[in-house]
């Protein structure tokens, strides 16, 4: 299982710089935003935290059709699925899930306070959001395995995934969004919503692999 | 150990390809399948590998014990596909199946070189030709142990020694009591093996 | 020989990477002390300017502020030059050229970010304004990395080379519709309230240690970008060769 994991994230680290695009669409979408609404700092800083999730949460997506599609195309999803007697197919897709989410989405993360400070946000919601996205966007990995799984089969799965996926993460972002306004406006808690994140995410990880399994055992052609 | 399908029918996109396919295999026997295209040479194998459902018919494997309880477990799979990463490296790709199948027979350099690949370890397999490819490929059924080899066109895009070369291998594993079922369109060279014509009784219209 | 004549012959000679890297061998090292130097005394001499009467210490920062903003710019130039390169005369060292500069040019762009808002965190009170001119600079950096990403992109570096091209030529024809579309859309939502250097009013006393320092981190800026396409060089030559050793496993195996 840790050798599948390292694989999946030395092949997301050599192939061509998924991660740096992943980056690059979130830098983006986050900086078209102040475009769009003026660049009123009082108001950024408002919507700021709401901005870095739904980019955060857009690039996210971006790469995730491919998470089965490659091992699909060079036949490595059929090994792994008649594997299944010694390593369980689900636990094997949440390692994919994991080092995905490692190679991909933690630069995402990483960014995070560096383009809160373009939205002006607040130290104290920098911190939040980015601790929320560290919890948050595993869950919207585990999701989008399921949708990833689905398509697996589809030679332009991309945009289906997305628009699967979309409507089953949007309580990840509401909490994820609640819990870093709870840290910056005073009267919100930031505790609880923050604490049902993490049991979205630790939810998703039992749910989305189990599902993904499945859908990728009847994948078969 | 013993392998053996029953009435098998497979479908394909909810058409039947062919009906009441049945063999047994003994350990230590290969059994090649062939006819023309399209007569489901490769449904049978993923059929028999456990990853397609056959529209009717059982497959069983006797006597493989704990170690083995079922085909798929017992198989490597050989199919149209190498399954490796061509942004890793040879050794690379080889040393994470060794390492996530489970039973390490070979090491990774004995495996490559059997299939005469032991110079290039340490290149990217994006690097290789389409035969190199196909004989990383091989050496991935030597670097973890399966007493049943599945294989789909293994020898497509060979050249005539590294066929050669591949069937001495082939012989090897059938000596050590070992299973071979092979879909193909070339001889094999292999010896004694039982042949399964598909597309002459076996399939209607 | 005519001087065209002679002229065009250093070109092709140059075109030859062999003879390239040679030259790169030989300028390298001279180039870079030269930068250091300039370098060094440009920054020397903005400290013993005097302190700006508005500003005090912070303006000091400007000697490595201005440099880098115009450098990013001036490496874009050197881009959409390289393109043109690749494009239109063909020359093989074009591409090179343009992919090594991509990621100096960001890096450039993304310190005269960084330089700006620690510059103007203490005036504005905050790390980040969108200001016109760093909200254009910014979009400079989003245009860097996008081409980094291509040309990384795509194994094949003739065809990675001519889509960057095409890209940094796009984007070179955009600058001034970005910069003018960033400026009105910027007065349409606040009027300039950002305290703002004018070029001409600048004092002598600072304007030397900034030309002085600007010219040094410009010949930082060829050393590096001969360093970069030396080393791209290397990198496409090591991938030839095991291609070649592929190959080569083949005929000895046998």
């Amino acid at each position: 299982m840790l050798a599948l994991y390292l694989r999946d994230v030395r092949v997301g680290v050599r192939a061509g710089g998924g991660a740096l695009v992943g980056v690059v669409f979130f830098l983006a979408v986050v900086a078209v935003i102040p475009f769009g609404v003026g660049p009123d700092l009082n108001l950024l800083a408002r919507i700021g935290p709401a901005v870095l999730w739904i980019g955060a949460l857009l690039a996210s997506l971006l790469g995730l059709e491919r998470l089965f599609q490659l091992d699909r195309e060079d036949g490595s999803l059929d090994l792994m699925v008649m594997a299944g007697e010694r390593h369980l197919t689900a636990l094997s897709v949440l390692v994919k899930c994991l080092a995905h989410w490692t190679a991909s989405v933690l630069p995402l993360v990483a960014v995070t306070p560096l383009l809160g400070l373009f939205m002006n946000v607040a130290p104290a919601g920098l911190a939040a959001a980015t601790a929320t996205l560290l919890v948050g966007t595993p869950a919207i990995v585990f999701v989008g395995a399921v949708g990833a799984a689905v398509a697996v089969a589809l030679p332009r799965g991309g945009l289906l995934v997305s628009v699967l996926i979309l409507p089953l993460v949007i309580p990840i972002l509401i909490f994820g969004v609640a819990a870093v306004r709870g840290a910056v406006a005073d009267p919100d808690p930031f505790l609880p919503p923050f604490l049902i994140l993490l049991a979205l995410t630790l939810f998703f990880a039992v749910i989305g692999p189990l599902a993904a399994a499945v859908a990728l055992r009847w994948s078969g052609d | 150990m013993r392998l053996s399908a029953e009435n098998l029918v497979g479908e394909r996109g909810g058409e039947p390809v062919f009906h009441d396919i049945g063999f047994a295999l003994e350990a230590g026997r290969a059994l090649l399948v062939t006819g023309p295209n399209g007569v489901g040479k490769s449904t049978l194998l993923r059929i028999v590998a456990g990853l397609l459902p056959a529209a009717a018919g059982t497959v069983r494997l006797a006597g493989g014990g704990e170690a083995w309880p079922d085909v798929a477990a017992a198989s490597h799979y050989l199919g149209p596909h190498n399954a490796m990463k061509t942004t890793l490296t040879v050794g690379e790709n080889l040393a994470f199946w060794r390492d996530f199948l489970g039973e390490p027979h070979l090491a990774v350099d004995e495996a490559l070189e059997m299939v005469g690949l032991e110079m290039i370890a340490h290149l990217p397999f994006a690097y290789l030709s389409t035969g190199q490819r196909r004989r990383a490929a091989i050496a991935r059924l030597l670097v973890s142990y399966r007493p049943v080899w599945l294989l789909d066109e293994p020898t497509s895009g060979l050249d005539a020694a590294s066929a050669a070369q591949f069937a001495a291998l082939m012989g090897a594993h059938l000596e050590d009591g070992g299973l071979i079922v092979a879909a193909t369109h070339l001889p094999l060279g292999l010896d004694n093996a039982t042949e399964l014509v598909m597309g002459q009784g076996g399939k209607d219209g | 020989m005519s001087d065209a004549a002679a002229a065009t012959g250093r070109l092709t000679g140059l075109a030859n990477p062999t003879r390239f890297l040679a030259l790169v061998d030989r300028v390298v090292p001279w180039l870079g002390g030269a930068a250091l130097l300039t370098v060094a005394v440009g920054l020397f001499l903005g400290f013993a300017a005097p302190e700006d009467y508005q500003q005090g210490i912070t303006v000091r920062i400007m000697y490595i502020h201005v440099p880098f903003a115009w450098l990013g710019m001036l490496c874009y130039t050197v881009m959409a030059v390289s393109a043109l390169g690749t494009l239109v005369w063909r020359h093989p060292l074009a591409d090179v050229a343009l992919k090594a500069a991509a990621p100096i040019g960001a890096a450039f762009t993304l310190l005269a970010l960084v330089t700006g808002s620690i510059w103007g965190k203490p005036m504005w009170g905050t790390w980040w304004v969108w200001d016109a001119r760093l909200t254009s600079v910014f979009v400079l950096f989003l245009m860097y990395l996008g081409i980094i990403a291509l040309t990384r992109a795509m194994d094949d570096p003739t065809r990675a080379g001519r889509a960057a091209a095409v890209v940094a030529l796009v984007g070179f024809v955009n600058i001034p519709i970005i910069k003018f579309s960033v400026d009105w859309w910027n007065t349409l939502h606040q009027p300039a309230s950002v305290i703002r250097f004018d070029g001409p009013t600048i004092h002598p006393s600072l304007l030397v240690p900034l030309l002085v320092s600007a010219a040094g981190f410009t010949l930082m800026f060829f050393t590096l970008h001969l360093m970069a396409m030396r080393t791209e060089i290397w990198r496409r030559r090591v991938i030839a060769m095991r291609r070649l050793a592929a190959r080569a496993a083949e005929g000895g195996g046998r």
